[in-house]
């Protein structure tokens, strides 16, 4: 295996994105990838993209050679490669694009993720997510994404002592973050009490606990780090990448309060890149929920099990604090198009590691972090980024 | 669907495990297992709820309405309704099957049917 870095990134504003079309945020988006890198269409051997639910969202499929069409590279024949696992795909497109540039197999290769959720009603939106459930043993009973997440929610509380006001205190600091962040979707502070006012959504999680739904896109361009410095002045490493799965039905886990399938990929990733939890200084995490990143901060082993509440709620999670968690703003204030999602977090990780993250720059990072989760964690995906 | 409507799962006669939805393969035995259908008697206990307040529009006239993970007496843990006051769900509370309408396709469409849950205070 080969050592492979990111050479560019580049990534669309998040939000309802009324303006652009689903091919207009890829090409916006991989134009100015792969500038930042330098490269030339002809240089690049292979492209990947991480797409959830092109089907139901705008009733495209073949996102595949659509993109690579939409990306001036047909005449080029070069493959390019759709991939799904839910709210996952994007850092499930990173890893393939990890895996073809380590194999050896390919030299410059495009990840790219993208969604465009805003063109259909909320009920659809709602029910084409739904579709990352069992269709058959879940949602056919009227479960929906913020409902699981509710159900592992109570069971948090009610096992470990996490309270309501510490789920909120995730919202509020990637609020926080969120409104330094000039591509995400909201730039609005928010406090507390906003959140536990709220609309019910899925009791215990309000509206303002869960993801937006959004339009957007992200790439990012990989080469073999022994050439990488021909491209860019700052290549960024990736020091692993792990994937793992679990039973897609939340009812089938062997602990509805932790993410197996996050505790597995966390694993493999740390084994890889030969460090510990200690060792991040940044991470984006799947925080498509409040719970979401509590579970996340736990799971990954930032956090004893049970403690994510209150560590959130002493702010050692925020930047400054011992692992600076979401300075994007997270899911939650930059916003969850869910395909583009896990490749947006390598994009935020790179600008935190090159040092180009304006305002919510965290001091001297050197080591990142990030975590992809598909569906109620069915699939995660884990990738360490370095300096 | 008959699995549906009469909580027709799968017992391994290899491990002893039991399985509901059904499976064909049993995820300890795998292929060395052996696989009977086992019919649930539906009672069981919440692990852990919500009440749901904004649906897909399949369930939108539902709304609030509770959604429960259930674990059956005989072992395995499943998703389903439990038509009680939302003040009346507890996580350890106990349930008994019922046969409910689960949802129809569109106002002249086909009507689904299923199990839903009720409160019981009946012991396993």
């Amino acid at each position: 295996m080969r050592a492979v870095s990111i050479i560019g990134v580049g990534c669309t504003r998040f939000g309802e994105r009324w303006d652009s079309s689903l091919r207009d945020l890829v090409v916006e988006t991989g134009i100015a990838a792969i500038e930042d890198a330098g490269v030339a269409g002809e240089a690049i051997d292979a492209l990947y993209v991480g797409n959830m639910s092109g089907g139901r969202f705008v009733e495209q499929e073949h996102i595949g050679a659509l993109i690579a069409d939409y990306a001036g590279l047909s005449r080029l024949h070069i493959p390019s490669t759709r991939v799904e696992a839910a709210c996952a795909s994007g850092g499930l497109a990173l890893r393939e694009a990890f895996l073809a540039v380590a194999s050896g197999y390919a030299d410059i290769v495009i990840a790219a993720g993208v969604e465009k959720m805003t063109d259909v009603s909320s009920g659809v939106a709602a029910d084409a997510l739904a579709a990352a459930a069992d269709r058959e043993w879940e949602c056919f009973f009227g479960a929906t994404f913020p409902a699981l997440y509710a159900m592992i929610a109570r069971l948090h509380m009610r096992r470990y002592g996490t309270t309501r006001e510490q789920l909120a205190q995730v919202a509020v600091k990637n609020h926080h973050h969120g409104h330094m962040n000039p591509i995400a979707q909201y730039h609005t502070e928010i406090k507390v009490e906003d959140v536990v006012s709220s609309p019910l959504v899925a009791d215990p999680l309000r509206v303002l606990d869960c993801s937006p739904i959004t339009d957007g896109a992200a790439a990012l361009v990989l080469a073999p780090s022994d050439i990488a410095s021909r491209y860019c002045d700052t290549p960024i490493r990736i020091l692993a990448s792990a994937q793992a799965s679990d039973s897609l039905a939340l009812h089938d886990r062997r602990d509805i309060t932790t993410l197996d399938a996050t505790v597995y990929a966390a694993k493999k990733a740390f084994a890889q890149a030969r460090l510990t939890p200690e060792d991040i200084d940044v991470a984006e995490v799947h925080d498509c929920f409040t719970i979401g990143e509590i579970l996340a901060i736990e799971d990954l082993g930032f956090f004893p099990k049970g403690e994510g509440g209150a560590a959130t709620e002493e702010g050692r999670t925020a930047i400054g604090g011992d692992v600076a968690v979401n300075t994007s703003g997270g899911l939650k204030a930059c916003g969850h198009p869910v395909g583009a999602t896990g490749i947006k977090q390598a994009y935020e990780i790179v600008l935190q590691l090159r040092g180009e993250a304006g305002k919510r720059q965290v001091d001297d990072a050197e080591i990142g972090l990030t975590h992809n989760v598909g569906g109620s964690g069915g699939t995660a995906l884990v990738h360490i980024l370095s300096r | 669907m008959p699995q549906r409507y009469n909580l027709i799962g799968t017992h391994c006669k290899s491990c002893g495990e039991y399985y509901f939805p059904p499976r064909t393969l049993c995820p300890n035995c795998r292929r060395t297992g052996q696989m009977e259908e086992h019919r649930f008697r539906g009672t069981g206990t919440v692990i852990t709820y919500t009440t749901i307040y904004s649906a897909t529009e399949d369930f939108e006239r539902l709304t609030p309405y509770n959604l429960a993970i259930i674990q059956l007496d005989e072992g395995p843990k499943l998703t389903g309704q439990v038509v009680c006051s939302p003040e009346d769900m507890k996580i350890g509370m106990r349930v008994r099957p019922v046969f409910r309408i689960l949802g129809k396709e569109g106002e002249r469409g086909i009507i689904y049917y299923g199990t839903k849950f009720a409160p019981a205070d009946d012991a396993p």
